[in-house]
């Protein structure tokens, strides 16, 4: 192999042509990208990025020798529209060809539009990328309102972001509780109070119907009647994942690129990393996909080392964050709103709950709580009996605090799927 | 070999991956909250450990060294 191209100048995608220089490969790697200029990390873009705290320049992901240092052709601005696998090469717009004989897709998500909202409406933001960050925050820094619509992870970010920056907010969530993919709804509930304190309005159970404009801004139609005047409006419904190029290739696709254990795809010599794979669990075999910043990273680096054959399953444990108002929210492992749920400790400014399924701690939140966080990772290592961790007998760092300490089954929280 | 870890602690933005991915090396002060490097020379079998916290910090706040 000395010719590999990587799609995706992503978090996935960098990690790849770094770890495939590891490795000892010593062959051409071109990165292509849609987007021109510095690769950046996105986590900062919902928070200090947004407020303006962090200036861009300090969320860039690598410097710009980075590519020389790597011997990795960067290509930025350049869409790529198709891949043929019989005669090996990826299309860019315009028609030009690049070879390969290895392929990495890292195309990652894009946004989910709000089908109810036409593209170009004024006030109407995304958030995906940079240039939305700072379009995004330039307009927050001067205006007195912003609706959001999704109260996922994305959507609560931004909510926070907006709130710390003295706007009036409002998050409407067509659930009935906040965060409903990840957490069942009192967990939820835990984090709509978080916002409520703050002074954020949450709206759930409830759908936007339709946006006019109006002046100076938006009106915003709800499914219980209400209209709702704004300046701004986010839609964070979500993302989908960067797969038509793909379309008539071979490469099997079902929400993502479905790939092997070892994150080789149906194609021979194509592997995929990060946000836009899906890929069997390693213990249930259920295929799954993680949006998750440190699975970009390790995907990236396996994926590279199975283009050179190495052919290990990709084993790992979850871990994601996410930071509103002063809740700095940790999650390692499996968490599903479909657990069991045992809340170890439960406070207005801190949260410790474990998530078991199959008589196994699978997972936990820890909010504020550091060290409980890295108790949870070495039990769930050890594979720790969910009966252990419910009656209390295995043992963390932290003294357990007896205050709200119970567990609830699925039945009880709801059973709903992901 | 011998392995080197360093932290800039100014970059350090409590996000406490590090300590999720190396609790052998690294520890966690909840008043300040920034991460404490409690091993700066691990031992050579913890290096893959060392280089996961560093791969694993989102504010490139960690480097390893290894000579």
């Amino acid at each position: 192999m000395d010719k590999v191209v990587i799609v995706g100048a992503s978090l996935a995608g960098v990690h790849a042509a770094e770890a495939l220089r590891e490795h000892g490969y010593s062959g051409s790697i071109t990165l292509v990208d849609q987007h021109v200029g510095p690769v950046h990390d996105r986590p900062p873009l919902s928070k200090g990025a947004l407020s303006g705290k962090t200036p861009l320049s300090a969320c860039v992901l690598r410097p710009e020798s980075w590519a020389k240092e790597f011997a990795i052709d960067y290509l930025g601005g350049r869409s790529v529209v198709g891949l043929d696998t019989d005669s090996r090469f990826v299309t860019l717009e315009g028609g030009s060809r690049l070879p390969f004989d290895g392929l990495v897709i890292a195309t990652g998500l894009r946004p989910r539009p709000a089908p109810w909202l036409p593209a170009g409406t004024p006030g109407l933001h995304l958030v995906r990328t940079d240039d939305d960050a700072q379009r995004l925050g330039d307009e927050m820094r001067s205006a007195s309102s912003v609706v959001v619509v999704g109260g996922g992870f994305l959507g609560l970010e931004v909510a926070s972001t907006a709130r710390s920056l003295g706007l009036d907010v409002t998050v409407v969530e067509y659930e009935s509780s906040l965060l409903s993919r990840v957490l069942p709804p009192e967990l939820g509930e835990w984090f709509a109070n978080v916002h409520r304190r703050n002074g954020v309005a949450v709206r759930t159970d409830t759908a936007v119907i339709g946006v006019q404009e109006s002046q100076p801004g938006l009106t915003v139609r709800l499914s219980d009647g209400d209209e709702i005047e704004t300046e701004l409006l986010v839609v964070a419904l979500g993302a989908e994942p960067v797969t038509e190029w793909l379309t008539g290739s071979g490469i099997e696709i079902d929400d993502g690129v479905v790939c092997n254990a070892d994150l080789s795809t149906s194609v021979g010599g194509v592997v995929a990393a990060g946000d836009v794979v899906r890929w069997p669990h390693p213990e249930t075999g259920k295929c799954v996909r993680l949006e998750h910043w440190t699975n970009a990273v390790e995907q990236g680096r396996h994926a590279a080392g199975t283009l050179l054959g190495a052919n290990e399953p990709f084993r790992c444990v979850p871990y994601f964050w996410t930071d509103q108002f002063d809740a700095r929210a940790r999650f390692v492992g499996w968490v599903s709103p479909t657990h069991e749920i045992f809340v170890k400790s439960s406070h207005e400014d801190s949260l410790v709950v474990a998530f078991g399924d199959r008589d196994e701690l699978q997972g936990a939140l820890c909010v504020n709580e550091p060290k409980e966080l890295a108790a949870m990772r070495r039990l769930i290592d050890q594979g720790t009996a969910w009966s252990e961790v419910a009656d209390g007998d295995a043992k963390t760092d932290n003294v357990p605090t007896t205050d709200a300490t119970r567990t609830v089954t699925p039945n009880e929280v709801g059973g709903m799927d992901e | 070999m011998s392995v080197n870890v360093e932290l800039d602690i100014d970059k350090c933005q409590g996000y406490a991956n590090c300590l999720i991915e190396a609790p052998e090396i690294w520890d966690f002060d909840e008043a300040t909250n920034k991460a404490i490097l409690i091993q700066e020379y691990p031992a050579e079998e913890l290096r893959a450990k060392a280089e996961s916290s560093a791969r694993g910090c989102p504010a490139q706040a960690i480097t390893v060294v290894v000579d």
